[in-house]
C-alpha cells in the first residue's frame, strides 16, 4: 500500500464555493484546502472544473463525511468506486473520514452519529477502513467526532479505540481540537488531559473550528457549529498539543456565516504562525 | 437483527424522526438526554438546507418558511438514499404535486422538476457541443436525412401542456432586478443546456422536445422530423434546428 503524498506542514483552509475565485489567485505559500469529496462527485461540469484547477496551484485534502465507517455494514461499493476515482483525479495529499455513522439501511443521515464503542464495534469499523484504504490504495486518516450524549457504558475509552484501530488497520488520526473541547463540556472530561493521552504519533492533520451555545442550555451544551472563529480555549488546547506533539498540518473549518476570505485567511495564518513558531523552536 | 450495533442503529435512526416511538432501552435513554435533539436538528437541518440549496426557485415561489416547513415533512417521509446531497429531492416535486397546502399551486410540482433538471445538467458529463450550423447546412439532403445527432450530456428538456412552466420557473432563477414580461397562461417547453461552462435555458415548442426525444432515442434527423410534425404539422424545423444548434443540445460529431 502506498501512502498519499505528505502535505506540507502549513495551515489550510475549508474551501467554499463563494471563494473558489480568491483561492484560485491566492499567492500564499504553504495554502491548501479540503474539501468534502460528496460534494465534488459528479459526471462533470463547473464545480469539478473549479477543483481542478484549484488542485493545479494547491494541495487539497479530501474529508469524506458520509462513509459512515461505524456503520453496521460495509462501506457502499459505489460510493467508494466515486471517491477512489476522485481521489485518482485530483491527487489529494490526504483523505479522511470520521468514526461516526450516517447511514442505516440504505437511509443517509447527514451527520456524525454517535455508537457504543464495543469491541464488536471496533472490528467491524476496523473491518470498514480496511476495505476503504484497499479501494483507495492508500491509508486514510479518522477523526474523532464531537460528543453530545452519555452512554450507560462503552466497553472502550476513545483514545484507545481510535488507537487501537491505528495499530490494526495503519490508518492515521485526525485530531479535532474542538470536537475535544465540545465534547469535554458536554461530557465533563478534561480536554486538556484527554490531549495529553493522545496518541501523537498517528497525528496526520489537525481540525480546528468555532462552536455555539445552544439556545435552550446555554453554555451546558455546545455544539460544534462551524460556524464562528476558533475560540480563545481550542487556541489555547492546540498550542498545548503542538508544543507537545510538534507541528501538525493544520486545517481551519467553517461551514456556516462564512465570512469573506481575506477573514478566514487572517484566522488561517494564526494557524501558521503556531507551527512556524514550534518549527523554528524545534531547530534552534 | 444480526448485532447489537446494527439494533442500536436501527433504533437510534428511528428515533431521530420519531423519538416517541423508540423501544429500545439503550437508546430510549439517549433520547431522553436533551442532548439529543441536537442530532435530531442536525439531521433535520442538513436535509431541509439540501432541499432548499436544490429547490432554488421553488423556494423563493413560496418563501422560505413555507418551504422549510414543507421540506420537514418531506424530509421525515423520505430521508436521502445518497451520501451526496446534491442528489436529494428526486422525489420532492411528486411530494408537492400530493401536497395539500399546495394544492392551488398547481405550477409548483412543474417548477420543482426544472430545478431539478438545472441539477443534472450542472452536474452532467462534460462534452464538446456542436455549433457549426454551417457544416449541417453543406450537408447534402439525403444524408442530412440519416444524419444521427446525439443530445449532449448536459441537455434537459420537458414539456409542459397546460402553464407557462418555464417562464415561472425563469424568472425565480433570475436576479429580481430583471425586467419580467407578462405571463401568458398556456403550455410551455424549457431546454437546458450547458454549452460551456454554465447552465443557460430557453424555451422550447412541444414539436421541439418531440425531436429531441427522437434524437435521444438514436433516431436519424428524417424520423425526428417526422415525430415533431406529428406534434405540430406547421413546425418550422429549419428554425428549430437552428436554435438546438446554437444552444449546444448536441455533442460534436466524431468524424
Amino acid at each position: 500500500m502506498q501512502s498519499t503524498a505528505v502535505m506540507s506542514i502549513t495551515a489550510g483552509l475549508g474551501l467554499k464555493p463563494e471563494h473558489y475565485d480568491a483561492a484560485l489567485s491566492s499567492q500564499v505559500e504553504g495554502l491548501w484546502f479540503e474539501v468534502h469529496p460528496e460534494n465534488y462527485m459528479v459526471a462533470g461540469g463547473p464545480r469539478l472544473g473549479w477543483l481542478e484547477a484549484i488542485r493545479e496551484r494547491h494541495p487539497i485534502s479530501l474529508h469524506g463525511v458520509s462513509l459512515s465507517l461505524a456503520g453496521d455494514a460495509e462501506p457502499d461499493a459505489a460510493h467508494l468506486q466515486r471517491l477512489a476515482a476522485l481521489a485518482q483525479r485530483i491527487q489529494p495529499s490526504l483523505i479522511s473520514e470520521h468514526l461516526a455513522w450516517s447511514a442505516f439501511d440504505g437511509r443517509h443521515f447527514p451527520d456524525l452519529l454517535p455508537f457504543p464503542r464495543s469491541t464488536e464495534a471496533l472490528q467491524r469499523v476496523a473491518a470498514n477502513i480496511a476495505r476503504t484504504q484497499d479501494a483507495l490504495n492508500t491509508s486514510i486518516a479518522i477523526e474523532n467526532p464531537s460528543h453530545y450524549l452519555r452512554f450507560d457504558r462503552h466497553e472502550w475509552d476513545e483514545i484507545d479505540f481510535l488507537a487501537e484501530l491505528a495499530r490494526r488497520t495503519g490508518c492515521t488520526l485526525l485530531l479535532d481540537i474542538n470536537n475535544v473541547h465540545v465534547s469535554a463540556r458536554n461530557l465533563g472530561f478534561s480536554a486538556a488531559d484527554w490531549l495529553d493521552r493522545f496518541p501523537h504519533e498517528r497525528v496526520s492533520e489537525i481540525h480546528l473550528a468555532g462552536h455555539a451555545s445552544d439556545p435552550m442550555l446555554g453554555d451546558a451544551l455546545l455544539i460544534d457549529s462551524h460556524d464562528a472563529p476558533v475560540a480563545p480555549e481550542v487556541w489555547r488546547l492546540y498550542r498545548r498539543f503542538i508544543e507537545r506533539a510538534g507541528a501538525r498540518p493544520t486545517l481551519i473549518e467553517r461551514d456556516g456565516k462564512v465570512p469573506g476570505f481575506d477573514e478566514l485567511m487572517d484566522e488561517r495564518a494564526q494557524a501558521a504562525a503556531e507551527l512556524h513558531r514550534i518549527v523554528q523552536e524545534a531547530t534552534a | 437483527m444480526s448485532t447489537q450495533l446494527a439494533q442500536f442503529q436501527a433504533a437510534f435512526a428511528q428515533a431521530l424522526f420519531a423519538p416517541q416511538d423508540v423501544a429500545d432501552p439503550v437508546v430510549q435513554r439517549l433520547v431522553a438526554q436533551p442532548a439529543f435533539a441536537v442530532y435530531r436538528n442536525t439531521v433535520m437541518k442538513g436535509c431541509i438546507d439540501a432541499l432548499e440549496a436544490n429547490f432554488p426557485a421553488v423556494a423563493r415561489l413560496v418563501g422560505g418558511e413555507w418551504f422549510r416547513a414543507a421540506a420537514a415533512l418531506h424530509v421525515a417521509a423520505e430521508a436521502p438514499r445518497d451520501g451526496r446531497l446534491l442528489n436529494y429531492g428526486s422525489g420532492f416535486a411528486d411530494f408537492l404535486q400530493g401536497f395539500e397546502p399546495a394544492a392551488g399551486l398547481t405550477y409548483l410540482p412543474g417548477v420543482a422538476r426544472l430545478d431539478a433538471l438545472w441539477r443534472e445538467a450542472h452536474a452532467a458529463q462534460d462534452a464538446v457541443a456542436l455549433d457549426d450550423a454551417a457544416s449541417l447546412a453543406r450537408c447534402a439532403p439525403q444524408s442530412l436525412a440519416t444524419l444521427v445527432l446525439q443530445p449532449h450530456p448536459a441537455a434537459r428538456w420537458m414539456w409542459f401542456a397546460e402553464q407557462p412552466i418555464y417562464s415561472i420557473w425563469a424568472r425565480n432563477r433570475r436576479s429580481a432586478e430583471e425586467a419580467e414580461e407578462d405571463l401568458v397562461w398556456q403550455g410551455e417547453g424549457a431546454l437546458l443546456t450547458r454549452p460551456a461552462d454554465t447552465v443557460v435555458w430557453r424555451a422550447i415548442t412541444e414539436a421541439g422536445c418531440a425531436f429531441l426525444d427522437a434524437c435521444a432515442a438514436g433516431l436519424p434527423l428524417a424520423d425526428a422530423a417526422e415525430r415533431a410534425l406529428a406534434v405540430d404539422p406547421a413546425a418550422d424545423l429549419a428554425a428549430l434546428l437552428e436554435s438546438l444548434l446554437c444552444a449546444g443540445a448536441f455533442i460534436e460529431r466524431t468524424p
